[in-house]
């Protein structure tokens, strides 16, 4: 494993007076998924919030492909190619797919939008993930799926030319038939080539497509695992504590 | 593209595929106009039966004429349902954009077209304030702009006094809707509408092709161009004939249709074809998706707001044009009206559903009601009725619809 795509060095975060971060490290690679895993409250969302450029981390130093950044912003995220699929998706159901794949950032020909191009993008984009689940592009995603919209949602990641996609709870709402289909795009996703990050409380999903899992416990990175060289019960005993304390004593 | 497409677009196939894909859109409640359209026959067969007098040239021509008011108001809405945002105050914006026409033009003695400008910045400023409110500070439209409402009409009366009437007798403005094109006006119209919708699906066509698209066949394109074709074909030549009913003649084209039809046709390019009409759609569907994709939604808002204000003054033009006078009281009933016209043609209150094109169907039930209703000789409180009655239909149409398509009837 060489260079990391990204790397956070002792990060923090507060909140007023509560510190929210309290000097994360964490890496992720390119082509390779990599769980972010916690209970409620160890800082999760706080984290992606830094790395998506909504919160910007107060301390730490943050590398991009071996180079030192500072993410400030949504847009500074987004244009190093860190995309950030939340868990409600923000799909317009009035829209259809390619609409909403190319929302914000349409192609344009002499002031008027290119749908021949964009429809042409959106197909490619979610054939080069293998998708076989939706019938047409030209689809409004008020009829599409719990899993159908994740696609989409992710299918956008992939045509801004992400490097590195984070997901938030990409199973949370679905039943089984569809969760197996959002994990076996994600890990299409991460075989193209992209460092995909999920943040999971199923940790099912998780062993079944995480390369890594990372342990948020209180504002600590308490455990970087290799998936093929721990089990589940370790995993939940990071979560929760017990874990890192017997270790400590 | 060589390898087989695994995704289709929904223009694969033959016409008989095309056909069977739009009914089953219809079938899981994506309607459109079907509903207003049905209407629109069912009233115009209705009448026909119940009145000698409606289906008569003279009845036609003035049909369209009375509907191009509502039909205007009715599109300026559209921008703002859309965004499921509502402007009651169109109407009165009107009403005060007229009442400073009347200032400029006759009491400062500014020429026509001046004062004419001067309205529409009336509908400039007026959405940008109402536009700020509810972008900006986050006050429900609907309280602004009833808020608007009732102190318009005040300010129309301190602009024109108590019971003013003003005559207007500039004939531009007057043959805005009095007047009619000579023949060849109503043929030229067709023409340039025929070969505008063919070079614009021949463009989308040949782009679709030079990406490696299939289009929908080209029969689908050659019956559209025929429709349109055929049935303006028939209203200009049934409108270029004689329908006086005393000695003088009238024929021709009344000039506002083809004004109509260009508001709508460039209304309906800024929603289908600019990024600035993708964009209003998404802010009306889910505002905070919009947000997150970098739309910038305050300003979008604002500018539905500043484009209903001010195409509601160009529809009080029409209505003084109509009427050669400016009254104090303009403007005050027919916003509702409008706001009826757009939701029976299918624009959905809920947002993020409708074009211009429902709204001017919509209106033209509206008149259709209006007008039938007037020949049968009904009372005026009968009228009222069966508006108010076709408008809780469309709506209920539009929830059940909705809930039909899968979308839920909240807000999101």
């Amino acid at each position: 494993m060489d260079v990391p795509l990204i790397e956070l060095a002792s990060v923090k975060k507060s909140f007023g007076p509560v510190e929210v971060l309290k000097g994360i490290d964490f890496k992720a690679y390119a082509g390779r998924v990599t769980a972010l895993v916690g209970d409620n409250g160890a800082g999760k969302s706080t984290l992606i919030k830094g790395l998506s450029g909504v919160q910007p981390f107060d301390e730490g130093t943050v590398k991009f492909e071996g180079e030192d950044v500072h993410l400030t912003s949504p847009r500074q995220s987004s244009a190093l190619g860190i995309e950030v699929v939340y868990q409600d998706l923000a799909l317009c159901d009035n829209l259809d797919i390619v609409q909403n794949m190319f929302l914000g950032r349409e192609e344009t020909t002499m002031g008027t939008l290119n749908e021949a191009e964009m429809e042409f993008a959106a197909t490619k984009a979610l054939q080069s993930l293998s998708v076989r689940t939706v019938k047409s592009v030209r689809q409004k995603v008020s009829s599409l799926s719990g899993g159908q919209r994740q696609t989409v949602a992710i299918g956008r990641s992939v045509l801004r030319n992400a490097k590195m996609v984070i997901l938030d709870e990409p199973t949370a709402a679905l039943g089984v038939a569809q969760t197996e289909q959002v994990l076996n795009l994600v890990r299409r996703l991460a075989d193209s080539g992209i460092a995909v990050i999920i943040i999971s409380h199923n940790l099912a999903d998780v062993f079944q497509v995480c390369d890594d899992i990372a342990v948020l416990y209180l504002g600590r990175m308490v455990a970087s695992l290799k998936t093929s060289e721990t089990n589940r019960d370790d995993v939940v005993g990071y979560i929760t504590g017990t874990k890192s304390l017997e270790e400590v004593n | 593209m060589s390898a087989p497409q695994l995704i289709a677009s929904g223009q694969e196939g033959t016409l008989k595929d095309q056909i069977v894909g739009y009914f089953q859109r219809i079938k899981n409640g994506d309607m459109g106009a079907l509903p207003a359209v049905v209407a629109l026959l069912a009233l115009a067969v209705l009448f026909t039966g119940l009145s000698p007098y409606f289906l008569t040239k003279l009845n036609v021509a003035n049909l369209f004429v009375q509907a191009a008011e509502l039909t205007v108001l009715a599109c300026a809405l559209v921008f703002v349902l859309l965004l499921a945002e509502i402007d009651l105050s169109a109407g009165v914006t009107a009403g005060v954009g007229m009442g400073l026409f009347i200032i400029l033009n006759q009491k400062m003695g500014l020429p026509w077209p001046i004062a004419v400008l001067g309205a529409l910045c009336v509908g400039l400023l007026v959405g940008s304030f109402i536009g700020f409110f509810v972008a900006k500070i986050g006050v429900p439209s609907f309280v602004v702009t009833l808020g608007l409402f009732l102190g318009f009409q005040g300010l129309q009366l301190i602009m024109l006094g108590d019971g003013g009437l003003y005559r207007v007798d500039i004939p531009e403005i007057l043959a805005l809707m009095n007047s009619n094109m000579p023949d060849w006006g109503g043929w030229l119209m067709v023409v340039v509408m025929v070969l505008v919708t063919l070079g614009l699906s021949l463009w989308d066509r040949a782009r679709r092709s030079k990406a490696g698209l299939t289009s929908r066949p080209i029969s689908l394109m050659i019956a559209k161009v025929i429709v349109i074709g055929g049935l303006s074909s028939i209203l200009v030549a049934v409108l270029n004939e004689n329908r006086s009913v005393s000695i003088l003649p009238i024929s021709g084209v009344p000039i506002v249709i083809p004004v109509v039809i260009a508001i709508i046709f460039i209304g309906t390019f800024v929603l289908d074809r600019t990024r600035f009409g993708r964009h209003l759609y998404a802010v009306g569907g889910n505002p905070e998706a919009a947000r997150r994709s970098g739309i910038k939604v305050a300003s979008i808002r604002i500018s539905a707001f500043v484009i209903c204000s001010t195409l509601a003054v160009v529809s009080g033009l029409l209505h003084v044009s109509r009427l050669g006078s400016v009254e104090a009281s303009a403007g005050r009933s027919i916003v509702l009206s409008g706001v009826a016209a757009a939701v029976v043609g299918g624009v959905s209150l809920f947002g993020g559903r409708g074009k211009l094109i429902h709204a001017a169907i919509g209106a033209l039930v509206i008149a259709i009601i209006d007008n039938g209703l007037g020949l049968i000789g009904l009372p005026a409180g009968i009228n009222f009725l069966v508006t108010g009655g076709v408008l809780i239909a469309a709506a209920t149409i539009d929830a059940l619809s909705r809930k039909r398509s899968g979308g839920s009837l909240v807000r999101m």
